[in-house]
């Protein structure tokens, strides 16, 4: 059987999974070389069997980031933060040093342009709690690879992936190790 | 002053090297073509000594090789896997202690903290983020000071002093409470004009000149492909 990769995205914007498919014709390669579990790409909501390689996007920001994330954690064998919002919380982040209450307040109530006539902030169960602040993914789990960058180069996602599957260190060289 | 300098002997990693007396190690390291990795010394302003990203060790004491002299007979230790962790702890706590958004950041490419995280290779920092609370002084017009990117290594307290004789910036308090302060209301109240040399002296994004960001494209940035250091590197064997 072939290993398994599982990719998510948490608190982020999807770019790192673009530059996951900016691998260009690899992919067929990565295809021969793995089967997909819980991706974005299959839309499987969880995963099924245990996984060789986790792949995480974006931080925490909420309480489903945070289940999805100890998920991963559980059933993958390698997990890799993939870009800087699963490294350093990224542009969620940013409000980080902003009490949450003020934020909220900005988003729904109180921001020119806003038309919110029932003047409710939304707080269907349904929607996952917020969190106060936004977490990288290594201060909520353990976390056993980085690959930085906003995002991160094609070079750098497939050198760090065929390491792993190799079972070699991955190492990222200076020309596809960027923080933007 | 004027008398002839002596010439003392020192050995940089098990490499003898012949340099003037009443240099530092640090000048003398590189002008033998070895890089001691720097952050808060520049050029030949007054050595500050506070980021220890220099730190070596001398005859096995662990001194900052921006401010400590040579002497005859120094053995200095540079490139070692202890000296190399603990700068890279310094370069990680850095990282952490500020607001570093290098994602939008216009010195991106540019930044020697940056490029220092590069040159050793760090992907993510070891320790936790504090995410701290810091103003950005937008008052001036050709100036910004973004107080989330200062990593307090004085180089512009100094090159306003020493380069462009005025006195624009100051430190603040201690411990972690320091922090970098103009001396004035806001930065447009003091006397900084954009042609003076502080300016160009921020190692990161914190103090910048506006309306020039990202006029270089990605790729050809300073450290887009060459590391901090390596043009030091280069020279190695011509300067001998």
């Amino acid at each position: 059987m072939k290993p398994r990769i599982a990719t998510c995205s948490l608190a982020g914007c999807f770019g790192c999974h673009m530059s996951i498919l900016d691998i260009d014709e690899r992919i067929l390669k990565l295809a021969e070389l793995v089967d997909f579990d819980r991706s974005p790409i299959n839309d499987f909501k969880h995963i099924t069997t245990r996984c060789a390689v986790g792949i995480i996007e974006g931080g925490c920001c909420n309480e489903e980031n945070v289940h999805v994330l100890h998920e991963f954690r559980e059933n993958c064998d390698n997990l890799v933060s993939l870009g800087d919002c699963a490294i350093s919380g990224g542009i969620p982040a940013l409000r980080n040093n902003i009490p949450l209450e003020e934020c909220l307040e900005t988003a729904y109530l109180n921001n020119p342009g806003i038309y919110n006539p029932s003047g409710i902030v939304p707080n269907d169960e349904e929607i996952p709690m917020i969190l106060k602040k936004v977490y990288p993914c290594h201060e909520v789990v353990k976390i056993d690879y980085y690959i930085p960058g906003c995002p991160p180069p094609a070079d750098a996602i497939w050198d760090v992936l065929t390491a792993l599957l190799e079972g070699r260190a991955p190492v990222i060289a200076y020309d596809s190790l960027k923080y933007d | 002053m004027t008398k002839n300098k002596q010439t003392l002997t020192i050995t940089i990693d098990g490499k003898k090297i012949a340099v003037e007396e009443g240099i530092t190690i640090l000048k003398a390291a590189e002008k033998a073509g070895i890089y001691i990795p720097h952050l808060c010394a520049y050029k030949d302003l007054i050595p500050h000594g506070s980021c220890r990203v220099c730190s070596v060790r001398v005859n096995g004491r662990i001194q900052a090789s921006c401010v400590q002299t040579v002497s005859e007979g120094m053995v200095i230790e540079s490139d070692t896997a202890e000296l190399l962790e603990y700068r890279r702890m310094i370069v990680d706590m850095l990282f952490v202690e500020g607001n570093h958004f290098c994602m939008f950041c216009e010195k991106s490419g540019h930044c020697e903290l940056q490029a220092m995280a590069y040159r050793f290779g760090i992907t993510a920092p070891q320790f936790p983020y504090l995410n701290p609370n810091r103003d950005i002084d937008l008052s001036h017009p050709d100036v910004f000071l973004d107080h989330n990117r200062c990593i307090l290594c004085g180089r512009c307290v100094r090159t306003s002093q020493e380069l462009d004789h005025k006195n624009v910036f100051q430190f603040v308090n201690r411990g972690h409470k320091k922090r970098l302060e103009v001396n004035a209301k806001g930065l447009a109240e003091t006397d900084l004009n954009v042609t003076d040399s502080v300016v160009n002296a921020c190692p990161v994004g914190a103090l910048m000149k506006k309306r020039v960001g990202y006029e270089v494209p990605i790729g050809n940035r300073p450290f887009d492909h060459a590391s901090i250091g390596s043009e030091i590197e280069k020279t190695e064997g011509e300067r001998k």
